[in-house]
């Protein structure tokens, strides 16, 4: 569970310390207290990836991992974020390294078309998969039913979350392999 | 034979940017000095302005304009009527602010620029506006009642425009007919919703003496056009780019949106950037919405299940103004003969103002309202002659030898309703093997024994696609061996970065990932339309192949020069140019395209290859002879179809009702789809699935609630259902590949197609689950709450219509 510090109650205006870590990279900033995370990220610290799409909470465009939680960004005020280690989409794979699995999954199965929604799904799928790592068809619909998507209709999201299970219990087989042979 | 690209699941180029995140939407963009914008909004669904004080607005710091109507000076014109229609005889457009009335809620009043978003809506909340109701039309009950009040004080009976079309003699046909049946058949409203809201970020280059606008649009060329116009500036001092476009569904199709004309005038008043994000609120109550019908059918048919007549009189819900005429009227008053051999059709349609969001097309754009109206008519039939439903159909088909087809109506376009090819009795024989269609009635009686409902529905559509008038594209080699291609189209997912580089890969032998595609720049393409009504990658895809066919022979003959070969033996393949049966001389199409330009100077790696190749010598003369006109290997390529090419396809599905709570379930769905032939089938499939979802949304989960003020009662995603993963079953999808003789490459579009036939697919199963309680679903979109009330209605009167056969077996219930 992520716990929301309980902080006194500043001002609309008053600018907040803040100081947290995201994507490995720790950052220490003044922000007006009124300032949601979503907009801290994409617009102080210029994480993109991290779309919004309704602020109010719905949609999940702006899901990302707060302390390897998965949640909305537009539902909190930056300064609740203070001392917290935040992943977003772009903490998944950099332009230099190979597409994360679940990335790799969601290109084979043609699970994404304007591409809006999808950095949310993502972040929705990676938490989903650590709590199911070999989720049945319900498990997955259930666990993708707070992202809303308008244009794959999800069955090759579906479909590419089931093949992501796989490449990633793969990787976690070479990887305890390894792990025995040293 | 090489590799042929075209028809090939490719996977997408468009993919790891923007699965990394690394997509570029509007919102993204972040320019130096940039400013944020907010818009006023009118409370009141038609009230007049008596007065706005705006000062204290003006005076919070870090609020740098605020304007209002009277500040635009020249610029405050109504927004242009994109396309006139004879019958469109009082078309009202926009203000990009409103001056002296308001006529729908949400309707742009003012427009503040400050520091930042958050600043720009305090801002808001410091102008005050006096306002005076008016009395207001909610629905299009009061719009056409005899006393209705007026959306616009000059125009009589709120009718904007008023429709009529026929073909044969149906009256006639009517009044002798041996079986005639008249319906009342609704369709509420319901809303595009792309999760990326619109948006646009504008720049004044006081140096360039330009304007740059990036804007969430799917027509960049049109909004270039008239903001120069609008601007007083020279098109080529307008650039304006859609780049990564989060869906548009045809939402965004429309222009001018207020705020296409309030951000550019605020940034070149300004001289600084200025950015405008819309919120999803804004988007529920000024983003244009679709799909409120009423429709009064007659319809004749004989003893064999053959229809004779149609004559459908029908009211069109416009909005408040008409800025995209009646495009989606004509288009249901064209589309609702389907595939269907229909001689004698009268089509009356009103279209009224309503105080709501403007109407322009949603994706399927009057179709699905067509669909469900004809589609219960089958089924009627079917009922009515005790017959099979799909025998009905199959009865009335057009036949493959009858192409091609013309329903004898004018279609949106201004040219024939011609369905240029098709084979409609294939894909309902698909349909049935995929549904097990034959075994049906046993598994739906042997539910029944254990109280349960299953239904089976179809919905049969023909689609008119790929109209004109043209789309264009530019395809050229770089000297690094690259492919680019650009095109005016957009792209809102629809994957042109990939099926257009498949179309050009085919011709000069390369793999699609070679290929480059911009869309959606007008600096890049200066000519084309935009993306929307089913043709962008039919129609700008046989410009780009047309280019790219130009492109190729320019490489043989240049590559005919160098080898001392004739043209007609050289071979494109693995990215290499080479005679015929000596691909181990070879030249890369990069160093190809160093010699295709005379300059001397030569750069990189292919270059200095190129050195160490026996070629033939330069010829003396021009470097540039006549046959050879212009350096480099590129080439622009223009296609302008006749008219449009027509789609079709049937849905089927199994569903199951739960009758005491009203919630339905699917348990199997299938589509069968012809756009002629697939340039990408994990595309294709992926348009039907997504189009299907939106259909199932719109005819279950989606309503927009007007109340009787007509305010947006769902106005977010907590009260406006967009259905998830929990909701949307798998979808069977199978093609039938009849291609369109219009065009090079034989396709048709595929966008709008999954959604259309949903609403009559759903009310067609319904109908079969509940018939041992005689419903006819007869609106949409319904809910379980509705569908509730509609089992109530029918367990408390036993004969709510008078159907001509009797069904035993309904249970009986006491009613409270």
């Amino acid at each position: 569970m992520v716990t929301i510090k309980q902080t006194s109650m500043p001002a609309l205006h008053d600018m907040c310390s803040l100081s947290l870590t995201v994507n490995g990279q720790h950052y220490e900033r003044r922000v007006p207290a009124r300032l949601l995370l979503s907009d801290f990220l994409r617009h102080e610290l210029h994480l993109t990836g991290t779309h919004v799409g309704c602020e109010h909470g719905v949609c999940g465009c702006c899901t990302i991992l707060l302390n390897g939680e998965a949640v909305r960004s537009c539902l909190m005020l930056a300064v609740q974020a203070d001392g917290m280690d935040l992943t977003t989409i772009e903490g998944f794979a950099s332009s230099q390294e190979p597409l994360h699995p679940i990335q790799q999954a969601f290109q084979e199965k043609h699970a994404l078309q304007c591409g809006f929604c999808t950095p949310g799904i993502i972040v929705s799928v990676h938490a989903l998969l650590r709590e199911h790592p070999m989720p049945t068809e319900e498990e997955i619909r259930h666990g993708l039913s707070g992202n809303l998507c308008r244009c794959t209709g999800y069955q090759n999201i579906v479909a590419a979350v089931k093949c992501a299970a796989v490449y990633l219990a793969d990787q976690e087989t070479t990887h305890s392999r390894n792990e025995n042979n040293k | 034979m090489a590799t042929r690209w075209f028809g090939a699941p490719v996977q997408r180029n468009e993919d790891p940017r923007l699965l990394r995140g690394q997509g570029l939407y509007v919102d993204d963009i972040d320019l130096p000095g940039m400013l944020h914008a907010a818009v006023l909004r009118s409370p009141y669904a038609h009230a007049k302005i008596v007065r706005i004080d705006t000062q204290a607005a003006s005076n919070l710091p870090g609020v740098h304009l605020v304007l209002t109507a009277t500040d635009l000076g020249e610029v405050l014109e109504p927004s242009p009527l994109l396309i006139p229609h004879p019958a469109l005889t009082h078309p009202r457009t926009q203000l990009p602010l409103a001056l002296h009335e308001v006529r729908y809620v949400g309707e742009a009043v003012a427009f503040v620029v400050a520091d930042s978003r958050y600043l720009a809506e305090d801002a808001l909340e410091l102008i005050d506006v006096a306002y005076e109701p008016l009395p207001v039309v909610h629905s299009l009950a009061t719009a056409s009642a005899p006393d209705a009040p007026l959306v616009h004080e000059d125009v009589q009976g709120n009718v904007a425009a008023h429709l009529l079309q026929s073909v044969g003699n149906p009256d006639e046909v009517l009044a002798n007919a041996p079986h005639v049946i008249r319906e009342t058949l609704q369709m509420e409203r319901g809303a595009a919703m792309p999760m990326e809201c619109r948006g646009i970020v504008a720049r004044w280059d006081h140096y360039e003496q330009m304007l740059t606008c990036w804007i969430s649009t799917q027509a960049p060329i049109p909004i270039r056009n008239g903001l120069a116009a609008i601007f007083h500036l020279p098109e080529h001092k307008v650039r304006v780019i859609a780049p990564d476009v989060g869906g548009g569904f045809g939402a965004k199709i429309m222009l001018f949106y207020p705020e296409e004309i309030l951000t550019p005038f605020a940034t070149m008043r300004l001289g600084r950037p200025v950015k405008w994000i819309e919120d999803r609120r804004e988007n529920f109550i000024s983003t244009n919405q679709e799909r409120g019908q009423l429709h009064e059918v007659e319809y004749a048919f004989d003893d064999q299940g053959v229809l004779l007549a149609v004559r459908d009189v029908f009211l069109h819900d416009t909005g408040a103004y008409t800025p995209y005429g009646i495009i989606v009227p004509i288009i249901t008053s064209c589309s609702l003969p389907g595939p269907y051999r229909l001689k004698h059709y009268a089509s009356d349609c009103q279209a009224l103002y309503t105080n709501k969001v403007p109407v322009s097309p949603y994706r399927g754009a009057g179709r699905p309202h067509a669909v469900f109206v004809m589609e219960r008519i089958m089924d009627r039939i079917a009922l009515e002659l005790q017959m099979d439903r799909l025998e009905v159909r199959a009865r009335n088909f057009i036949r493959p030898d009858e192409f091609p087809w013309d329903v004898g109506l004018v279609y949106q376009d201004g040219g024939p309703t011609r369905y240029d090819s098709g084979n409609y009795q294939a894909a309902l024989d698909k349909l049935k093997l995929a549904l097990d269609y034959d075994t049906f009635a046993t598994r739906q009686a042997e539910a029944r024994v254990q109280g349960r409902y299953l239904g089976l529905g179809i919905g049969y559509y023909v689609e008119g696609t790929s109209i004109g008038p043209y789309e264009g594209a530019h395809v050229r080699v770089e000297p690094d061996g690259r492919v680019f291609v650009a095109t005016g189209v957009t792209s809102q997912g629809q994957s042109h970065q990939t099926v257009f580089a498949q179309i050009v890969a085919d011709q000069l032998g390369i793999e699609p990932q070679a290929v480059l595609v911009a869309t959606g720049d007008t600096q890049a393409f200066n000519w084309g339309v935009g993306t929307f009504a089913s043709r962008a990658a039919t129609v700008a895809g046989s410009a780009v192949h047309l280019a790219a066919v130009k492109v190729r022979k320019k490489i043989q003959a240049l590559a005919a020069e160098l080898f001392e070969a004739s043209a007609e033996d050289i071979e494109l393949a693995e990215g290499k140019v080479f005679v015929k049966g000596a691909p181990q001389r070879a030249l890369t199409l990069g160093q190809l395209a160093i010699k295709a330009n005379p300059l001397r100077y030569t750069y990189g790696e292919s270059a200095r290859t190129l050195a160490a190749m026996n070629l033939a010598a330069a010829r003396p003369g021009p470097a540039l002879p006549p046959e050879r006109d212009a350096p480099g290997l590129e080439a622009d390529g223009f296609y302008s179809p006749p008219h449009g090419s027509f789609a079709s396809g049937v849905h089927g599905a199994i569903i199951e009702v739960d009758p005491a709570t009203g919630m339905v379930s699917f348990i199997k769905y299938v589509a069968v789809h012809d756009c002629g032939h697939l340039i990408n089938p994990l595309v294709v499939e992926g348009q039907v699935h997504g189009g299907v979802a939106q259909g199932i949304g719109g005819a279950f989960f989606e309503r927009l609630v007007y109340d009787d003020t007509a305010q947006l009662l769902s106005s977010t995603f907590m009260d406006y259902l967009i259905p998830t993963a929990a909701e949307i079953p798998d979808i069977t999808v199978e093609h039938i590949e009849t291609p369109s003789p219009l065009n090079p490459l034989g396709m048709k579009g595929v966008g709008e197609a999954g959604v259309i036939p949903v609403a009559a697919l759903f009310a067609s199963a319904l109908d079969d689950a509940l018939s041992p309680w005689h419903i006819r679903i007869r609106e949409m979109p319904l809910h379980p709450c509705r569908l509730h009330e509609l089992l109530q209605e029918a367990r408390c009167h036993k004969a709510v219509l008078p159907l001509a056969t009797e069904k035993p077996g309904a249970p009986t219930e006491n009613c409270h």
